[in-house]
């Protein structure tokens, strides 16, 4: 089956079985390999993308319901002229370790300040639960901060 | 003889039809096992409610349950304003609006919490149907709208086609067939709604 959806301010059609994960069309179709696959099970968050601006575990989304919607992926955050404030704060923090869940806590987060701008530790714990195997988490919590400011500071 | 036995065996079986339907509180013979066929109607409607594919997300507090052990949902998962999650974590974030057979996450058609008044874990069958005939505690709804919603809503029927879990392992259905799940509802209502004293 063939579905249309915009990805990365783009649009895109694929044709693959409608209940494919949106995770392996991404990845092995459309050739985007920013995403990751973690668990496969909606338990990890390696694989969170934006659709219609939200965040989704993309291991856990068939492609049929992208139809018609608006995919963000990592490589879609950031405009040609301008970081996103999360891969800015990354940076300063230095927060990666191998890497590799990254992409996903930082979809995670991006998601998150859209809804809440200023996130209290509390806010960080509850709304953020993927998983870092390097256990990054204290790096990340600084970052999560620093792109609240980043972002409050360009919307001003 | 032959036909004198073929006739012997159509009229038992018509037989069995006539007594199955008479003993049937329903007035019609839908009902799939015959050990059920002594219960009462609220019976057979709390069986379902009382279960975990039901209760898990109609939890006291704000946290849901999950699995058939109704352990408190993985990954900090919580009510939310809307029932339906946190800003940053909502249900749809995992779950949609079918069951994904890849991932084993559930997912029906508004997937979320029954709202925090219409909490049933840890409370008794008569405290639960209490609970749900009285409007204030079942978002203003009146008995039309109960029975409408325990016999078409799709999230409710979710309960009967559970998906599998993460392992691939089929998850417990609601003990009742969906036919007779309504039937005994429908059955309920028209005699009344009582809430027997347990
Ligand atoms: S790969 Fe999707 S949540 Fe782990
Ligand atoms: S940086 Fe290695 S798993 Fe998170």
């Amino acid at each position: 089956m063939t579905t249309t959806f915009t990805l990365n301010g783009k649009q895109v059609s694929v044709d693959a079985d409608g209940n494919s994960p949106l995770l392996w069309v991404i990845r092995d179709t459309l050739d985007l390999k920013g995403t990751k696959f973690g668990c496969g099970k909606a338990a990890c968050g390696a694989c969170t993308i934006h659709v219609d601006g939200k965040a989704v575990r993309s291991c856990s989304y068939a492609v049929k319901f992208a139809a018609g919607k608006e995919v963000t992926t990592i490589e879609g955050l950031s405009t040609e002229e301008n970081m996103h404030p999360v891969q800015q704060a990354w940076m300063e923090e230095i927060v990666p370790q191998c890497g590799y869940c990254q992409p996903g806590f930082m979809m995670a987060t991006a998601a998150m300040l859209k809804e809440i701008p200023n996130p209290t530790d509390e806010d960080i714990d509850n709304n953020i639960v993927n998983v870092c195997r390097c256990a990054t988490y204290y790096r990340m919590r600084k970052a999560i901060h620093r792109a609240a400011e980043l972002q409050n500071a360009t919307t001003k | 003889m032959k036909h004198l036995l073929t006739s012997l065996f159509i009229l038992a079986f018509m037989g069995v039809c006539v007594a199955f339907t008479e003993v049937s509180p329903f007035g019609e013979s839908n009902r799939s096992s015959e050990a059920n066929l002594d219960e009462a109607p609220f019976d057979i409607m709390m069986k379902v409610l009382t279960h975990k594919r039901c209760v898990n997300c109609h939890p006291s507090g704000n946290r849901p349950r999950q699995g058939e052990d109704s352990h408190i949902h993985n990954f900090n998962v919580q009510r939310g304003a809307d029932d339906h999650g946190l800003a940053g974590l909502q249900c749809s974030t995992c779950h949609q609006s079918e069951n994904n057979d890849f991932s084993g996450v559930p997912g029906a058609p508004h997937w979320g919490l029954a709202p925090v008044e219409m909490a049933w874990a840890g409370k008794t069958r008569v405290e639960i149907a209490t609970q749900m005939m009285d409007p204030a505690r079942n978002g203003g709804k009146n008995l039309d709208e109960i029975v409408k919603h325990l016999t078409e809503d799709e999230l409710v029927g979710w309960a009967w086609n559970p998906g599998i879990d993460h392992e691939g392992k089929p998850r417990e259905p609601v003990p009742v067939a969906k036919d007779e799940f309504t039937a005994a509802v429908k059955a309920w209502a028209a005699a009344g709604a009582v809430i027997p004293e347990q």
